[in-house]
């Protein structure tokens, strides 16, 4: 493309146009006192300078590289391909910009669509769009898209409080100043999972969908089956934020008659990169489709016949539709939905399931172990993947603490923090990238605190 | 163009014809022509109601989603099933089969007066 800057001629030109002398002047709105910063920026650097000072600042930070880590709570530790990142920064991948023109962007047309169908594959559904920000906005659109299939004459959001703290605070963010009443529902103690009866008690011909987490965040796996049929028997939606690695192992939600399904894509051998980007998946029925938001690839033929894609359903998005579109989103995480395409693509089915049934197994052991110390038990009962609360006979804070100091390892996450009912309740994580000895280190760690009550025996 | 003569007609180029209580609305020869293939319409639901001048649906082509305009006020007693599947039903024949929905006027006496006729619709679309 050719770049074409103006004159200083076509500047004076246009200034005078408009009134103004110079364009400082444009900024005259701005205070004085902070409108032309000095920046005092140091003098510039060499490149083997700069090298020096960036390889001085990443020695200071602590990795899961280094460092065992069993924290998970919505981003987690996985293995990235070497294969991934080899393929992500072809400059044919890693430059090309939004497709709008398909004449000239088939092969990054080609890879939205394949992502779109992975994503259905995964998740059971008939259609998926080309990603979102990451699983929590992909939550809150989901949410926002449930009350507009009911044309907005359902207003009642019922979500579980099993679902992640911070995915129902950016639902309620993103559902304030609308007509929208989201009604918190409780989880069993007994095992940690959303509680059926306060759901059927909720219920009403006003309620639009009903929102849970699959596994929830305390690692349990809901009953789909149930909750789908109680929704749907108030003529409601069922939408579910679902983990892409579970679902190597698990019913995916659309054999479950989920309307919407959405997830966090990061665990699909995105590195955890200090919380994004990530990825959101989106996917729904066809009958639902006008009312999804979000880029949707489709593949179409060309005159002469020859297959092709184009991006499709434009005229639900913001560019076209303005106020009336599905969503103020008018892009998509094309970079990591390409990650993640390369990632499925090189694991296969059969590859996701082994990852899955790694962490399965992996979680399992810990699991064992961690209980077999006194004064450490499972928190719930009932089946769970890769992730699982123990109740703790110390607050974890303390535990993370001096496992950190003591043991540089990376402990789980404290429940009291989200949920203050949850005292001494400790979600601990386990995946492929935690080796059987660094398990054994963990429990041994955890055995040695010094602050442990004596043992009962 | 086809300006049919019995019908009443908007601004924004629907058509609407009164067959005894019941008032059929859709979009005009013009419209459907300077909108291209149609894609898709969404149309309300039987029971709502619909206000004179104010939107009822969306009807979409290739290259723009436009909203539709109710001619006259009442409630939606049928809408045409048929445009879910074929939508170019609105290109091929928007005055017959192409029809949208049929409303039960709440007030046609006094709304007629802001409708224009074949003769008023032909002047309007000449200027465009």
């Amino acid at each position: 493309m050719r770049y074409t800057p103006h004159t200083e001629a076509e500047r004076q030109a246009m200034l005078k146009a408009i009134g103004v002398e110079r364009i400082e002047d444009l900024f005259a709105d701005i205070p004085a006192q902070v409108r032309f910063p000095s920046l005092d920026l140091p003098e510039g650097m060499s490149e083997l300078e700069a090298q020096r000072l960036f390889a001085a600042l990443a020695a200071e930070n602590a990795t899961v590289a280094t460092h065992p880590c069993f924290l998970g709570a919505g981003a987690y530790y996985h293995f990235t391909p070497a294969l991934l990142t080899h393929l992500l920064f072809r400059g044919e991948f890693y430059t090309a910009y939004t497709p709008y023109q398909p004449e000239i962007s088939q092969g990054t047309l080609q890879v939205i669509f394949e992502f779109q169908t992975l994503v259905c594959q995964l998740t059971g559904m008939d259609v998926a769009n080309a990603s979102m920000y990451d699983g929590s906005t992909a939550l809150a659109e989901a949410a926002l898209m449930a009350v507009r299939l009911t044309r907005s004459r359902r207003t009642r959001l019922l979500i579980s409080e099993a679902v992640h703290p911070e995915y129902r605070d950016v639902v309620a963010t993103y559902s304030q100043g609308m007509d929208i009443e989201l009604v918190p529902i409780p989880f069993d103690r007994r095992n940690g999972t959303t509680d059926v009866e306060a759901v059927r008690a909720a219920l009403n011909e006003h309620t639009a969908a009903l929102i849970v987490q699959y596994p929830n965040f305390f690692g349990q796996i809901e009953p789909l089956g149930q909750l789908g049929e109680l929704i749907h028997g108030v003529g409601g939606h069922f939408v579910v934020s679902a983990d892409p690695v579970a679902l190597g192992l698990l019913k995916p939600p659309g054999d479950f008659g989920a309307d919407i399904v959405t997830a966090e894509g990061q665990s699909l051998g995105i590195p955890l990169m200090y919380g994004g980007p990530y990825v959101g998946l989106f996917a729904t029925r066809m009958k639902h489709v006008r009312q999804m938001p979000g880029r949707v690839a489709g593949q179409t033929v060309d005159i002469e016949g020859r297959r092709g894609f184009v991006l499709t359903l434009q005229a639900r998005e913001q560019h076209i539709r303005r106020e009336k579109a599905t969503s103020n989103i008018c892009t998509n995480e094309a970079l990591i939905a390409t990650a993640v395409t390369i990632y499925l693509s090189a694991v296969g089915r059969h590859g996701l399931r082994q990852v899955a049934n790694l962490c399965y197994h992996k979680a399992h052991y810990l699991a064992q172990r961690l209980t077999a110390l006194d004064g450490y038990e499972l928190a719930f009962e009932g089946p769970f993947v890769r992730e699982f609360a123990v109740r703790t006979p110390v607050p974890p804070a303390e535990l993370n603490r001096y496992l950190w100091e003591t043991h540089g390892i990376i402990g789980g996450y404290d429940l009291e923090r989200a949920y203050p009912e949850l005292k001494n309740h400790w979600l601990l994580t386990a995946t492929e990238m935690n080796a059987r000895a660094d398990i054994d280190r963990l429990v041994e760690a955890v055995a040695g605190y010094p602050g442990s009550p004596a043992p009962s025996r | 163009m086809n300006v049919p003569a019995d019908l009443f007609y908007t601004e924004e180029h629907e058509w609407v014809r009164l067959e005894g209580e019941v008032a059929v609305v859709g979009i005009t020869d013009y419209a459907q022509h300077e909108l291209g293939d149609v894609v898709y319409v969404e149309l309300p639901q039987v029971g709502d109601h619909v206000t004179q001048s104010e939107p009822f649906g969306v009807v979409e082509s290739v290259k723009a989603a436009s909203d539709l305009f109710a001619p006259v006020s009442g409630e939606v007693i049928e809408i045409n099933a048929a445009l879910e599947d074929a939508p170019e039903l609105v290109n091929n024949d928007p005055y017959g089969q192409g029809w949208m929905i049929k409303v039960r006027p709440s007030n046609w006496e006094a709304e007629r007066a802001n409708l224009l006729d074949a003769e008023a619709y032909r002047r309007l679309i000449e200027q465009e």
